[in-house]
């Protein structure tokens, strides 16, 4: 089953291979890895999306605690959370299908972000149901050149009105 | 005042404690040398290859608990480390290696004697560091220090490149470590250990499963206490063998693959297996969706990643053994009475049958070809009250060392189990033997892989490190031959190693001494004068060549189903060889 693993890193060199190392050496799939520094600049976010049964994923959230330089790991699966993918798709695009393009973009909530005569490259997040979509869509078009970043995730905050926190902050 | 890298790195190693260090120089580390060279503090042992150097510190580490080190050049240096740095890996050995580097300037240029030694070592260390600024050096190595001795102890390597060992920095040693994404955890749950203890009083067949992790933690008499007050058998893993008496009425000896029948059998027939400072390896558990079928399994480790990685496991305790033994005892020291004597009456009734049924065994001929069993017997039982430490290299020797050899102590068994690493023997126990100068070192080794790092004896010569090597001399990789004669048919693909060398004249050339056993009767006689030698000494005891090591779970088979002799095609075989001599017919008919 696909797991969705949130890894607060140190932000140092080295830790990529730290951790690319770690799924390579024990066998473990990697689908997608994006990672940026966080607001605090001496640490960086890892999102990885990646696959296995329970134990796989148990082993995987244990091995990336074991790892010195990586500092919390959350398997976003086991709570609420809201993930994108950001892809950039070059279009060829002439005559009749430059309108089709832009409707689709439209459909989407896509941008176009650079336009020739013959193409369009565009610009549209979402999760991967949405990106995978507009690609079905736009492929009959003619794809030239297809970007994708990879997930990014956070964890839903719990749906708490504001009124019982501050109550319960209060009583401590 | 300011001091060079090469200072700083020894005024941390003073600060560390360390009173020793295995080392062989090159380019990148001659400022190093040259600084260690002027100061006398720390004894630098100059070893002939680099794995020597890196086996070694793994030797010192495991007889003192304390975190041996090495130094080693650049390139071909570190790659000739990367093998100790494996097996320290995979056995949990507290290890610093220093590595030198070229110049930061001309890293990544493919420089003279360049490696990679951070990318080479990352898949076999616990850490490593590229120290680019003398600034960082003497925190590093304090780091390198902490995460190597705590936790679940592994090897850490610091690269120090030629530069930053002749810069010169303000000298600093931080007092204390904080790594934000490193926090051991030492406390197990008190509500499991309480569910641990729960299970335990009313388990009717339990088993206590003891590895290298109760002698790391220093828990043996905590896990004494426990097996005592329960009347629960001991299993120990290779590992860990000599944490609980090898001698005493609870010990089963070790289990798995060519582990005892009774150890063997009670794990697979038990009802609550407790696992403590043990991994579940491959080698113990044989094919995994048959392993102790009706057994509650309790898992107590400081790694959890080795908790459930292999079997599921019904209570998981994450914790430092003895910290968790001692609550443990504590919980059942108030709760245990009596009734888990008669509770568990049939359990040993069926323990002391299986011990009964097939003992360890071996037939010695009075006048036949030596059986390896038999000089491991004769050597422990002439070395006990000298309370020994022991090495070994890996092999048919090393099982026959695990099954006769009953240690009492923790910290004296030397033996490279998971990697399993042949060459590692001779050099650990030099390692052992700098460390405890007046103590008894033996190596029990194969004539294969006692030649994987022969050169050490120059070193062991010069450096006055009389470690008594007893080579069990059957002309083969036994292990390997043995698998040949039960697995492919007999057919001794490269396993055949002939007659040589002249072991006695080969510790003759290097100013060590050289004995050789040439009949049964010789056997003590000869073992006691190597014992009171005091330089370094080869006892080559050729052996009988066929002898095989039972019991054996073949690999992937079930814990109860061990081999316990040769197969009968395989006994009508051995007469039927060529290479088997007249006399070594009978022994074989007789076996």
């Amino acid at each position: 089953m696909e797991h969705i693993i949130s890894v607060t890193v140190e932000n140092k060199f080295g830790v990529l291979s730290r951790v690319a190392g770690l799924f390579s050496g024990r066998g473990f799939n990697i689908e997608s890895l994006s990672v940026a520094p966080t607001l605090d600049p001496s640490m960086s976010q890892m999102t990885i999306v990646t696959s296995g049964d329970e134990r796989i994923i148990e082993q995987i959230v244990k091995q990336l605690n074991k790892l010195i330089d990586v500092i919390k790991v959350v398997d976003l699966n086991e709570t609420e959370f809201v993930s994108r993918e950001t892809a950039i798709i070059k279009v060829h695009t002439k005559d009749a299908d430059r309108a089709e393009a832009l409707r689709i973009v439209d459909i989407f909530r896509a941008n176009v972000i650079d336009s020739t005569p013959s193409t369009y490259t565009i610009e549209v997040s979402g999760d991967p149901k949405k990106i995978e979509a507009i690609i079905n869509l736009l492929q009959p078009l003619g794809i030239k050149d297809l970007v994708r970043t990879g997930r990014v995730a956070v964890a839903r905050e719990p749906a708490r009105p504001v009124a019982v926190q501050t109550k319960k902050v209060a009583r401590d | 005042m300011k001091l060079t890298g090469a200072e700083i790195f020894i005024e941390c190693l003073k600060r560390e404690g360390v009173k020793t260090l295995f080392a062989l120089p090159g380019g990148v580390v001659l400022k190093i040398f040259d600084t260690l060279h002027q100061q006398k503090d720390i004894e630098v042992i100059l070893t002939r290859h680099e794995q020597g150097a890196g086996h070694m510190a793994e030797g010192y580490a495991k007889a003192t608990g304390k975190a041996g080190v090495c130094l080693v050049t650049s390139g071909p240096g570190m790659t000739n480390v990367i093998t100790a740095l494996a097996d320290a890996y995979m056995d949990s050995v507290p290890m610093v290696c220093f590595s030198g580097q070229v110049p930061t300037s001309l890293i990544g240029n493919d420089a003279f004697q360049e490696a990679d030694n951070i990318g080479l070592s990352r898949p076999c260390t616990k850490y490593n560091f590229l120290v680019k600024d003398v600034n960082d050096l003497a925190a590093t190595i304090k780091e390198a220090f902490y995460i190597a001795t705590t936790g679940r102890p592994g090897p850490v390597l610091v690269d120090i490149p030629k530069d930053v060992s002749m810069a010169k920095a303000e000298f600093t040693y931080p007092n204390s470590v904080s790594i934000r994404g490193y926090n051991p955890t030492y406390e197990g749950n008190k509500w499991q250990i309480k569910q641990a203890a729960e299970a335990i009083m009313k388990a009717k067949k339990p088993i206590l499963y003891v590895g290298g992790g109760v002698g790391f933690s220093g828990a043996s008499q905590e896990l004494l206490e426990l097996a005592e007050m329960t009347q629960i058998p001991v299993d120990m893993t290779l590992m860990g063998l000599g944490v609980f008496p090898g001698e005493h009425p609870l010990s089963m000896g070790m289990l798995g693959m060519h582990g005892t029948y009774e150890a063997n059998m009670a794990m697979h027939y038990s009802d609550l297996v407790i696992a403590i400072g043990a991994r579940f390896d491959d080698r113990v558990t044989g094919k995994v969706s048959e392993f102790c079928p009706y057994a509650k399994v309790i898992h107590v480790d400081i790694d959890p990643t080795s908790i459930r990685k292999n079997i599921n496991v019904d209570i998981p305790i994450v914790g430092d053994c003895k910290t968790v033994l001692r609550e443990l005892n504590q919980i059942l020291r108030a709760t245990v009475n009596g009734e888990q004597k008669d509770l568990r009456k049939p359990w040993w009734d069926q323990i002391r049958e299986w011990q009964q049924a097939h003992p360890l065994t071996y037939h010695q001929e009075q006048d036949g070809p030596i059986k390896p069993q038999q000089v491991v017997k004769r050597l422990y039982e002439l070395t006990k009250d000298r309370d020994p430490i022991v090495s070994t290299d890996v092999g048919q020797h090393q099982m026959w060392a695990a099954q006769y050899f009953k240690l009492a102590k923790p910290n004296r068994w030397l033996t490279s189990g998971g990697l399993g690493t042949m060459g590692f023997g001779f050099p650990a126990a030099m390692g052992a033997q700098a460390a405890f100068r007046n103590r008894l070192v033996l190596c029990i080794a194969g004539d294969g892989s006692i030649q994987m790092n022969m050169q050490e004896m120059a070193t062991a010569v010069v450096s006055k490190l009389p470690v008594k090597i007893i080579i069990l001399n059957n002309g083969f990789h036994g292990m390997v031959r043995q698998w040949q004669d039960l697995f492919y048919e007999g057919r001794y693909a490269s396993s055949d190693l002939g007659t040589t060398p002249d072991f006695v004249k080969l510790a003759e050339a290097y100013g060590a001494v050289g004995l050789r056993v040439k009949k049964v009767g010789d056997l003590d006689a000869v073992l006691k004068e190597a014992m009171e030698t005091d330089k370094p000494v080869i006892v080559d005891v050729p052996t009988y060549p066929y002898e095989n090591c039972y019991p054996m779970i073949p690999a992937g088979g079930c814990n109860h189903e061990m081999l316990l002799e040769d197969p009968p095609e395989l006994k009508k075989k051995q007469v039927g060889s060529e290479k088997v001599t007249p006399e070594d017919k009978d022994t074989v008919l007789t076996a």
